[in-house]
This record gives C-alpha cells, structure tokens and sequence, in this order.
C-alpha cells in the first residue's frame, strides 16, 4: 500500500509542475493567431525553397505563414478536410479535387483582389483551371512544363545531330540513331504509388499533337468517348516509339520497371547509347550530380516537335494551384502575395521552377534551359494541363495509367481505349 | 470474526472513497493535461509514461475496490466486465464504430449523399482489376502466410538446436525493424532491371547474367511478379513467427521430450508427436495473425507497383478507392468485403476458444 | 541455455544450414548497408557488389546528410543564394520516442486484463465479444481515419501526442488482446486454483500472478508494437499534421527528406539504418525477458 501512495504522490507533484509549465505556455498562444498553416506535397529541397518564399512574406507582413508538406498529402488532405481540421491554406495538385472541395464547401473563394491580380498577372487558362462553378478558388504559382525532350548535348553534336523541328525530322533522326547502333529514346515509368503517369503524359502530348486542343478538351471532359478514333490514332502514334525495341533502350520491360528519374541518367553515361528522354523540367534534378553543375553545357533541351502543322508546338504541364480552406486574417494577403513576381524570382534563380505569371523577368532564372522553357510556358499559343489530372482520378489515376502500361505489354490498342472507356464513372 | 469482518470492510470503503476520486483527478488532469502539448517533449514522455501506467492500473484498482462492496456473487458477476470493459470501449470507439459506419456507406454512392443498394457489391464482384485482385489476394493469404509461418518455426527450431541461437534469432528477426520506406528501396536493389550489356543494379539480375541468362523484369511481369512482391512480405514477416514460436518452443517440457528419447523415439518422431502439438496453440496464433495481415497490408503493393502489371490486391484497391478515386461506397464496400472472407478464421479461432475450460 | 555440452554432429549441420539461411536472409539488407556509403550516381550505376572495387565511390555524405540535415541551396529575396541546412533526425528521433513509448506501454495492461477476462472467467457475451476482437484484427485502420479525427476535433486532441498514444493503443488493442490471450490461456490451472483459495481477489491475481507470469508475452509484444508504432506512417501522417516540424517522427522526416518525386532517394538507404537501431535494441534488450520468465518455470504448454 505504501508503494502504492508514493507512486500516486509523484504523480501528482509532477502533474503540479506541468500545471505551472502550461499556464507559462498558455501565454504564447496569444501569437498562433499570426500563424497561417500551408499544406502541400511538396517535400525536401523544393520545401527549402519554398520556405524562403514564405519568410519574405512574413517579414513584409508580420504574420507567421508556415509550410508543412507531407508523401501523403493526397490521403491527408481529404481526412482533414472531411473531419473538419484543414490548413489555412492547401497546395492541391489536382483540379479533381479542388472540385470536390468546392462542391462540399470546404474551401472559400477568393477575394474580388485577388482574382483580380489573377487577371492582371495570368494566362486565362489559369484561372479557369482554378474555378469551379462560376468561383475562382485556386491561386498558381509554381508550375511544370512537360513537353519536352532532352538530350546529352556534347554527344548529340558529336554524332552531327539535328534538333527536330517537326515530327518527320523526329522520325529521320530516330532511324538515324538506330543505323548508328543507337537508341533513340530512353523511357521509364516506374514511379511508386504513382507508377504510370508517365505513359499518360506521353499520350496526352501526342493527343495535343494529332488531334488539336479541341478535341484534347473533349476528350478530357468526355465529351467524346475514350476509344474515339482520335484517340486511337494518338495511340498509334506512341506505338511507333513505346513498342519499337530498336527504339526504346531495353524494350517494353525496361519502360515498365525503370523508375522515371533512373531513366535519365543513361543518356549521359560513356559512350552514349541513348539519347533522348522525354520529361518535365523537374528531371533535371535526377540528373547525375556531375551534369547537374554544368546544366548547360551537358544538357540540351527541345520540345517534342509538332505532328500537325495546324496544332503548332502546344505546351503540356501541370502545377499545384494554391486554396482557402480558412478565411482568416492574412490568408488572401499571401494569396496575392504568391500572384506577384516576387514570390518566384527567389526560387527561379536557385532552379527547379518554372512559373507562369506574366510579369516575370526571364532573366531571374538561374540557368538558359529553364529561361527558355519558361519562355516557352508563357508565349505558347495553346497550352494544356495534364489530362490525366483533369479526369475522374478513377481513369486519370487509375484505368488510363493501367491502360498505358498494358499497352506497352503488348496489348492491342482497340482493347486497351474500350477498357478505359468502360471504367469511366457513371 | 464478525468484528474483523467488519473492520475490512470499513477499510475497503474508506479505500475506495480515497482512491476513487483520485485516481479520476489523476486519469482527467492528466488528460486535459497532455493535450495541450505544454512541455518539452521528454517532459511529455515521461509524464505520459507515469500517467498512462498508473491511470490503466488505477482504473482496475479502483473498480475492483468498488464491485468488492458488492456481495461474492455480484462481483463475480460483474467483475469481468471491469476487466473486459476498457479494451472493448477503446476498440469500439476506433475500430467498432468505424467498421458500422463502413458498413453504411458501403452502400451508398460515391460521396455517401444518396442510398446506392448493392451497386458497389456488384462492382467489387464483376469489374475485371476487382478481379485480379481476388485472385491475387488468394496468393498472398495461402503463399505468403504459409512461408512466414513455415520459414518461423523452421528457424525457431534450427536456432533452438545450433550454436549461433542469439545472433541467427536477430539476423532473421532483423527485417521487421526495417520501415516500409527503407524496405521498399532495400528490394527495388534485388529486383532492378537494365537492359541487355548494361550494368546490372539488381541482385538478381546480376545474378541470372553470371550464369549467362538474360535479364528479366521481375516485378513487370504477371503473375510471376505477384510471387516476388509476396517474397517481400515473408522477408519482413517471418521474424515475427519466429520470435512467437520460439518463445512457445521454450515452453515445451525439457522432461516429457527427454523422456520420449530414452523410450528410444527419433528425433522426428519427438518433433511431430510432442513438440508441434505442444506449440499448436502458437501456430494457430501465428497463422491467424499472418493470415490477417496479408490480407490487409497494402503498403508493399502500392509502394512497390501502384497494384499495376497485374499485381492489385483487395486492400490496395481498398486504399485507391477510398483515397485516390474518392469513391467512399467502394472503399468502404472492399473493406466490409475483406471482413466476411476471414470468417472462416474467426469460427475456426472460436471452436479453438470454446475448448477452453474457465473458472 | 547452458546445454551446450558438446556440439554434436547434428548440432554443426543445424548450425550450418542456419548460418546459410540467415546469409540469404540478409543479403538484401547486406546491400543497401553497402549502398548506404555509396555515392548516389555510382549506386545508381554499378551493383553494390562491385562497390569494393572501386573504394572511391565510398562517403559518408548520405550519413551525414540524414543525421546532420540536408545541404540546400535556396534562392533569397536580395536575387542572391544562400545554403541551408534541411533539420536533423535529431528531432525526428526524440519525436519518434515520444509516440512509440507511451502508445507501447498503455495498450499493454489494458490488452493483458481483457485477456486474463478471455481466458479465466465466464460471463455472457464473452464468445461474441471475442469473435469482435479477431474479426476487427483485419480492418484496415484507414476506415477509422476520417471518423476518429472528426472525434479528436470536438474533444481538443487532434495534432497531440496524447491524440496518438490513443490511436495506436486503439488500433493496437485487438492484436495484444489475442496474442496475449493465446499465452494466458496457457497459465496452467492449478496455480490460479490455489491463488483463489488463499483468497486472492482478481485484482491481486492479475498484478501478483498474471502479469509477472506473463512478462514473456507482454515482453514480445511489446517488441512487436515498438516496431510498429515507429515504423508507422500513416497514423503519423494523419494524426500529428499540424503539429509542426518539432513533432515530425522519423518515418515522416526520412519521406520528406527524399524529396517530391523522390529524388534523393539515395538517403533512405542511409535512413533506414538510422531508423532501425532503436527497435533493434528494444529487440535485443527485451530478448532475454523471453528466457527469464520461462526460468521461473511455471509455463508449460
């Protein structure tokens, strides 16, 4: 019984002292009122340097803007948003989803300011991409530019390479490197829980390419069925590199298994075997560390060549758009903040950005190839957002990935469009 | 006798007016305590150690002090309650409750506002990926729960009888300290795939390339890949058959197996007819549990492959729906699913606890 | 353990094929042990087989990147750059502690007195109520995410670790009930029997004679829940968002270290060593309990 007693009396004489402690504690939360919460999937150094954008905004406005992000930040986004304890603020990747959020109610329009910076500062296809019935919700800041190809610079000019203009040039110069014991292409969809937007990607560029942006809008809002003859001839069009071993570097089972940063890192390896690799301009960070600090004299970079004169050189890409959850002091304040230019000058000179916003000074970038994808970003004449993001996640994230991945399998093509077809939700 | 009869009783209700109360100032201080984060986190933990301790052994104290002022057969009457009670409230509140709630959207829509009947049993029964997934899910339960369970008890028994027990016991125990993130890049090593003349990365490629095979895609290729994913569960499940089944092969009576031995028994014989029926018990535990995690774990698919090339299961394809494809009645309908195919296991598990004899 | 008379024949082939079992049992962690000191581009290159054959590829850089933090350039407000540093497994490690040891050592009684309950007395429901604790070892713990955190909201507990110690105790709670129900069943009767006749309350039987006998199965549980509340995620994830980056455990610090599209992969080798020897010294610590509680001799099967 003693024993008993004395271990009850520390108890409480500890419990004593932490009362003193958390009424010390309870004093500073006077200050999480400041405090803006921002939650995202990105992670490691691209949070680094987001974290240097957000200081400049607290230190002009006084309030305590912080960034978390998480690797599973789709799962967690939608637990805490449908148990009632969301950020301030959220970086989604998906459109879908900020639909969702919208139709719910969870997240708060943004201020008749903002959007006005929206208009002044953007492409119209931005804000639409950030609006669902009627609202502007979403607020863009860094972005991501697909369509394009790179290359291992010194050894495509040492062979007397031609950078493609348009696809026939493409098709020349493939066989060219075939006859020159080369691959043309290096291809890797292996990517986690993600494994298989790759494929999509590739498809959504040929798409954009055959059948023009009209018809990509229709077949993303499926107002034309997904086994439409468009989107076969599209698919044929991949199939001429995806399932052509003399042109994929180690073949439909080297695409399947290779995660998408490993498949980079062959185009610089000695003597060059392989020399293209189509990618976002997020794959220079895969990028073997050697290439990496000397980006422009290693890496040259053009966009996948246009098919349809008509269609020109359109643009694929994709980005995270920024949301209200809680309307509370200060949240529109850094919603406009992340409108204007200073909020990306900082991070386009460290690299690994792009950004759309119209007032930019290209020469902040830090390097030549991002400069001119992001020229390339903001002058395009047609640019779309990924497909695979825009569609219900059960196709654009399901059915459509598998679908690409039986494809390059061996599956025929008529199959493969009428079993993504099929799983569109009702 | 009387007289002193009395005086514990007196003792026990001045006991319990006591303790009582304190230990629910204690439990709720606490409580209202720690939420608040107030302190430095090693302050924290170690208040929440003492806390949690004392407030779980307090709560029996202190029902046990109040169902002794009952009469002998009330308190043997209610008396397991107290014993069963906090478990089961705290199961029903996170997975009871929940698993209800599961049951209900599993038949409504896809955002849960409208009545769906049994459309999304329907799909789960006829969609071709829910397909492969079924039969997947098979291969897991029979291959991976037999490995561990057999890959367990084979070591438990080899570390009992060799000379290295300690360290064979930890180098095979060793994988499940590994975290699914470290594993995940501990295995995409052993099954990398380069194309034909390049360097290989992964073991077994390099491996088949010695011998002068060609390389293959392990992971890419159905249903093989199945078989290699499995792989990963048994490497990181069999320390745990091995640590249960070890401790119940120390239970099993130096005596009776010595004595079989004198009787002139092989040592076979002493294993199938004294020792394994010795551990059954363990073995039903064992299984049982690797069974059920099998059937749940979805991690090693869905980091591992996304479920692509033919690898789903129900639990990934559980998790996609819910999560990714924001389809509540269908996540929840897999889950309900995945609920009705161990009942074979409960009634199995039940017939084993019916032979129980209590007091 | 002191049988070791002489190695037998028997004894030398068992030790053998264990040693083998064992080398192929831990190749796969023999090699990201190795590619742990590698430089990333030469791992992603050459096997790790091959990495003693060219020792300059050797750096601790991985090592010190996850336990020192990582090196980042960033861009700063001026047009200029500077180099910060990512924060430190440190942290991580503490925060990790944090959560792991409270949510191993509540469930533990709460789960040995529902099965002391299971196993030795009688009262309605108790089959049903234990058909309710196997059948629940299955469900996921994703359905109760969005429930259980809607709950934490109206009570105040959502991004505490109190708020964590009772997820992991709730979703922990069926597998210690069973388990430890499979070795309490095995108390044999007599030594209960005798306890009651000197009058023992159950009170007194479960501190005095249950737990004490029981410390083998409380002891490898409590392995089996350590490991798994520090390798955890998800609940990690969901449980403790918004708490900050003081209250980040290491399997979320070790994810966000490697990166958006996981770039930095190459740190999660070093990780995974770095978050593995705590639970292998738990391991390792508690082994002997195993021993200790069967000297006493009481357990039989």
């Amino acid at each position: 019984m003693r024993k008993f007693s004395k271990v009850m009396l520390f108890v409480l004489v500890l419990m004593l002292v932490m009362q003193g402690v958390w009424a010390q504690g309870t004093k500073e939360t006077a200050a999480q009122d400041k405090t803006i919460r921002i939650f995202g999937a990105f992670r490691g150094e691209e949070a680094a340097r987001f974290d240097e954008i957000i200081r400049i905004f607290n230190e002009k406005s006084g309030y305590n803007a912080v960034y978390e992000g998480s690797p599973e930040f789709e799962t967690q986004i939608l637990v805490q948003a449908e148990a009632g304890t969301p950020p301030d603020i959220a970086a989604l990747p998906q459109p879908g989803i900020m639909h969702k959020f919208a139709q719910e109610g969870y997240i708060k329009p943004l201020s008749s300011r903002v959007i006005g910076m929206i208009d002044a500062n953007y492409a119209p296809v931005w804000k639409d991409l950030g609006s669902y019935g009627g609202k502007t919700y979403g607020v863009f800041h860094r972005v991501n530019a697909k369509s394009f190809v790179w290359y291992p610079k010194k050894a495509f000019e040492a062979k007397g390479y031609k950078v493609p203009k348009t696809w026939d040039e493409l098709r020349a110069l493939q066989d060219q490197i075939v006859r020159d014991g080369g691959y043309p292409w290096s291809i890797g969809f292996e990517s986690g829980n993600a494994t298989g937007w790759v494929g999509t990607d590739w498809m959504e560029d040929v798409m954009l390419r055959t059948a023009g942006p009209e018809v990509y809008d229709q077949w993303v809002n499926h107002e034309i069925p997904f086994d439409h003859p468009a989107v076969k001839r599209a698919l044929d069009y991949l199939g001429e590199i995806f399932l052509n071993p003399k042109y994929v570097y180690g073949g439909a089972p080297y695409i399947l298994t290779t995660n998408f940063g490993d498949s980079v890192k062959p185009l610089f390896d000695k003597p060059t075997k392989v020399f293209m690799n189509r990618q976002g301009n997020f794959i220079t960070g895969f990028m073997p560390q050697n290439i990496q600090d000397n980006l422009e004299e290693e890496v040259g970079v053009f966009p996948l060549p246009s098919i349809d004169e008509k269609w020109g050189t359109p643009i694929l890409g994709g980005g995270d758009q920024f949301v209200v959850f809680n309307d509370k002091p200060g949240v529109q304040e850094f919603m406009e903040f992340l409108t204007t230019w200073e909020s990306g000058a900082p991070w386009a000179q460290v690299g690994g950005a792009l950004f759309p916003h119209k007032s930019q000074d290209f020469n902040d970038y830090g390097n030549s190839l991002e400069r001119e994808i992001a020229k390339a970003l903001v002058d395009a004449t047609v640019f779309r957002f990924d497909a695979s993001d825009l569609m219900p996640a059960e196709v654009g994230a399901g059915s459509f990935w598998t679908g690409m991945v039986e494809y390059v399998n061996g599956k025929d093509a008529k199959s493969v469009l009428s079993d993504i077809e099929k799983s569109w939700p009702r | 006798m009387q007289i002193q009869r009395d005086r514990e009783r007196k003792e026990l209700v001045v006991r319990t007016v006591v303790f009582t109360p304190f230990s629910i100032i204690v439990m709720v201080g606490g409580f209202l305590l720690l939420r608040n984060n107030p302190m430095s986190q090693i302050l924290t933990t170690l208040f929440a150690i003492v806390w949690g301790t004392f407030s779980v052994l307090a709560l029996f104290y202190s029902m046990n002090l109040i169902v002794q002022l009952f009469p002998t057969r009330k308190y043997n009457k209610i008396i397991p309650f107290v014993f069963v009670g906090p478990a089961i409230l705290i199961i029903g509140w996170y997975l009871l409750i929940p698993t209800v709630r599961s049951l209900v959207l599993s038949f409504m829509n896809r955002n849960s506002t409208a009545f769906a009947g049994l459309e999304n049993y329907k799909y789960i029964f006829t969609d071709s990926t829910m397909r492969t997934a079924f039969g997947n899910t098979v291969l897991w339960l029979l291959f991976g729960t037999a490995f561990a369970v057999f890959f367990g008890l084979l070591t438990a028994l080899m570390a009992e009888r060799s000379a290295i027990e300690k360290l064979g016991k930890t180098l095979v125990f060793l994988p499940m300290g590994i975290s699914m993130v470290g594993a995940g890049v501990i295995w995409k090593f052993m099954y990398a795939y380069k194309p034909v003349g390049a360097n290989q990365t992964g073991l077994l490629n390099a491996l088949v390339v010695a011998f002068g095979g060609e390389p293959k895609s392990w992971l890419g290729t159905a249903p093989m890949n199945n078989f290699f994913l499995i792989i990963i569960f048994v490497w990181l499940q069999t320390g745990f058959s091995l640590v249960v089944l070890a401790a119940a092969l120390k239970g099993v009576s130096e005596e009776i197996k010595e004595a079989a031995r004198i009787d002139g028994a092989k040592e076979f014989t002493v294993l199938m007819k004294i020792v394994l029926p010795s551990i059954y018990g363990s073995i039903v535990t064992v299984s049982t549990t690797i069974m059920l995690a099998a059937l749940k774990s979805f991690d090693i698919v869905y980091s591992m492959t996304n479920g692509l090339y033919g690898t789903e299961v129900l639990a990934s394809q559980q998790y996609k729906q819910m999560f990714k494809f924001l389809d509540y009645g269908r996540g929840s309908a897999i889950a309900i699913i995945i609920l009705l195919a161990v009942s074979p296991v409960i009634y199995y598990n039940l017939k084993e606890f019916n032979k129980r004899e209590v007091f | 353990m002191k049988r070791a008379v002489k190695m037998t024949r028997s004894a030398k082939i068992i030790t053998l094929l264990l040693i083998l079992f064992c080398l192929v049992w831990t190749v796969p962690t023999a090699g990201i042990l190795i590619t742990s000191f590698r430089d990333s581009d030469a791992a992603a290159s050459s096997g790790w087989w091959t990495a003693f054959g060219n020792l300059k590829d050797f750096t601790l850089k991985n090592y010190d990147e996850v336990l020192g933090g990582q090196r980042f350039t960033v861009g700063t407000a001026g047009g200029g750059t500077a180099a910060r540093r990512g924060a430190s497994m440190g942290s991580a490690f503490l925060s990790s502690i944090t959560v792991t040891l409270p949510a191993v050592i509540i469930p533990i009684f709460i789960a040995a007195a529902a099965a002391y309950a299971f196993a030795w007395m009688s009262f309605p429901g108790r089959r049903i109520l234990f058909a309710m604790v196997i059948a629940l070892l299955v469900v996921p713990l994703q359905i109760s995410l969005i429930p259980i955190l809607r709950d934490y909201q109206k009570i105040g507990l959502n991004g505490t670790y109190l708020g964590i110690w009772l997820a992991h105790t709730g979703f922990g709670l069926p597998l210690a009930t069973y388990i430890l129900f499979n070795y309490i069943s095995t108390i044999p009767r007599s030594i209960l029997e005798s306890a009651f006749i000197d009058g023992a309350n159950h009170f007194t039987m479960f501190v005095r004679l249950i737990v004490p006998l029981s410390v083998p199965a409380l002891a490898s549980f409590a392995i089996f829940q350590f490991i798994w509340v520090w390798n955890d995620l998800l609940v990690a994830l969901v449980f403790l968002s918004g708490g900050g980056q003081m209250m980040e455990v290491v399997t979320v610090r070790l994810m966000n270290m490697a990166g958006t599209r996981g770039s930095d992969w190459h740190l999660l080798t070093a990780g995974a060593f770095v978050s593995m020897i705590l639970p292998l010294t738990v391991f390792l610590s508690l082994q002997k309990y195993f021993v200790k509680g069967l000297l006493a001799g009481s357990v039989k099967g």
